[in-house]
């Protein structure tokens, strides 16, 4: 398996700010890569050095063996881009838009044509081909932008936040979408903030934050590595008392989560029993009780150490 | 082909693409078109009602305002424009060369400049107006109309806002004291020393010169000064929007 994009020791400062802090990771052909972060971590920034639109500071970045800073025009020629915010022109109709694009990524006008057929026809947006983009809506502008980032046949798919905003179903079909233009090889580098579509979506992920990674794995290894995340869950007949709670000695954390409660626990079995015997004490009738391997958002709170509310 | 030879046609190609998405979303539009036609034509009848002056000697001062107002009217809107829209960096991350992106950008002031500026030509040939050396007119309209062209991308170079206004207002800054300064009103010769320095400093200065020797056969510099300065301006201003531009770019991202 071949690498599409190596990052070495990429750095990029904002006035004092240090956006991206010499950081390197490298996302196989073929995959589905995964780039988490809170807000200002530098997942923007660094999707822009790896597509060009800004140049690091320091380090260095391929797209599929060209230097973006060396080979900007092959390494650009290479990718689709699908940005956080639709980059349509609202001016021009659907058509005129992949159009232009095609021109700028210079796709020959007959191919062009049958790619913006084919593309407008299979995200449900022939019918609208002549309308302006002015009056689409954000699912339909996304899918846009989605048919504009493939009208080159690109190698790789950059994606910022693709399902950022849309509605239920758009979501859905853009990470059917996703999926199916992975399963046709096209590497694709995702970020986003949606955890339960990046365990779905990812299978490689790296947490940014600070502008440093925080980790890269996969994302069953990353859930697995936090074993100090594990937790069971139980609800009771009765209301109780947190305090009380958080005295039972082999639980580290309790936490209210609506009609449910979380303990937290290095020892998940130990736990068990621990939360029965308090039942037991405290004449409480257990209504429900699951062990809880961690999910990747408490991987990510853990790794970006935000707080947990409630 | 030579390899570079072939990425520079191949660029010069997708500039073009740039240019067309100009002319349709910026330039065609009714009140850019209207606004291209009568606000030169207003400004100067402002300046000449009520002298006696002949259609002939108005000529050059009004080739002049139109084809300097219509090729740097929109041209430096553009880039705030598409920075707010953040269609620059759609541009940006396609496999255009920066010096491309802003090429499609001077092509389409140019077409639009050249296409505006043939009116009051039509309108001068048809009530009489003798054009006595229709090529070197023909080669300064072109020269001038790339030059200003080039100039009006230029004028969006800094601030790298992208609110449209203030770079409309602040190339109005430049733009007006060039018309004043470069014989429109008053031919070169008639213009007192220290005016006459400060036309030479205006690209306009040489065009509304060469437009004068057009219709009556005589210019303050000889017409090779005149096409060699203008040459200059449109290669100062070609050079000078690409390199600074990709100066300030990254300003615009941040």
């Amino acid at each position: 398996m071949g690498i599409a994009v190596a990052v070495h020791n990429l750095t990029k400062h904002y006035g004092d700010i240090t956006a991206v802090d010499n950081i390197s990771f490298e996302v196989n052909h073929g995959g589905i890569f995964g780039f988490l972060g809170p807000n200002g971590a530098g997942k923007t920034t660094t999707i822009r050095i790896l597509t060009g639109i800004i140049k690091p500071d320091e380090g260095k970045a391929t797209i599929m063996g060209h230097d973006i800073e060396k080979e900007p025009l092959q390494a650009k020629q290479v990718m689709g881009i699908v940005p956080e915010m639709s980059n349509a022109y609202i001016d021009l109709s659907a058509w005129d838009n992949l159009m232009l694009i095609g021109e700028l990524y210079g796709v020959p006008k007959k191919l062009r044509i049958e790619r913006a057929k084919r593309l407008l026809e299979k995200f449900s947006l022939y019918d609208r081909r002549d309308q302006l983009v002015r009056g689409f809506s954000k699912g339909m502008k996304q899918r846009l932008i989605l048919c504009m980032a493939l009208i080159n046949e690109p190698s790789i798919l950059f994606l910022d936040e693709p399902t950022s905003g849309l509605d239920v179903e758009s979501a859905k079909l853009m990470r059917e979408m996703i999926t199916e233009l992975n399963d046709g090889g096209i590497t694709v580098f995702l970020t986003t903030h949606n955890m339960e579509e990046a365990n779905k979506l990812c299978d490689r992920i790296a947490i940014i934050n600070h502008g440093r990674i925080a980790a890269i794995d996969t994302p069953e290894n990353l859930r697995m590595k936090s074993s100090s995340l594990q937790s069971i869950e139980a609800s009771f007949d009765y209301m109780v008392n947190m305090d009380d709670l958080a005295k039972i000695s082999c639980i580290k954390q309790a936490e209210k989560m609506g009609d449910k409660i979380k303990f937290y626990t290095s020892d998940p079995n130990e736990a068990l029993h621990c939360v029965m015997n308090y039942a037991r004490l405290h004449n409480l009738r257990i209504i429900t009780l699951n062990t809880l391997a961690p999910s990747l958002e408490d991987v990510f709170l853990k790794l970006t150490q935000t707080k947990h509310e409630g | 082909m030579l390899p570079s030879l072939s990425i520079f046609w191949e660029q010069l190609e997708r500039s073009f693409a740039i240019c067309k998405k100009d002319i349709r979303i910026y330039y065609s539009k009714g009140p850019v078109v209207v606004f291209g036609l009568i606000f030169p034509l207003f400004l100067f009848l402002a300046f000449t009602i009520g002298r006696n002056v002949t259609a002939k000697e108005l000529f050059p001062g009004l080739l002049g305002m139109a084809v300097f107002f219509t090729a740097t009217s929109v041209g430096p809107a553009i880039l705030p424009w598409e920075t707010r829209s953040k269609t620059l960096e759609r541009l940006v991350c396609s496999p255009v060369s920066t010096w491309a992106i802003f090429f499609g950008d001077i092509f389409a002031s140019f077409i639009f400049g050249m296409l505006i500026s043939l009116v009051p030509l039509v309108v001068a040939l048809v009530i009489g107006v003798e054009i006595t050396n229709l090529l070197v007119l023909g080669i300064s309209m072109i020269l001038a109309t790339f030059c200003f062209a080039s100039l009006s991308v230029l004028l969006s170079v800094y601030p790298p806002t992208d609110i449209p206004a203030t770079v409309m207002m602040l190339s109005s800054l430049i733009k007006f004291p060039l018309v004043f300064i470069s014989g429109v009103f008053v031919p070169v010769e008639q213009l007192p020393e220290w005016a006459k320095i400060a036309a030479s400093l205006s690209p306009l200065t040489y065009f509304t010169d060469l437009a004068g020797y057009a219709v009556n056969g005589v210019s303050y510099y000889s017409v090779p000064v005149d096409l060699a300065v203008l040459a200059a301006f449109t290669l100062v201003f070609l050079i000078g929007s690409v390199k600074l531009h990709e100066r300030f770019l990254p300003q615009r991202f941040s």
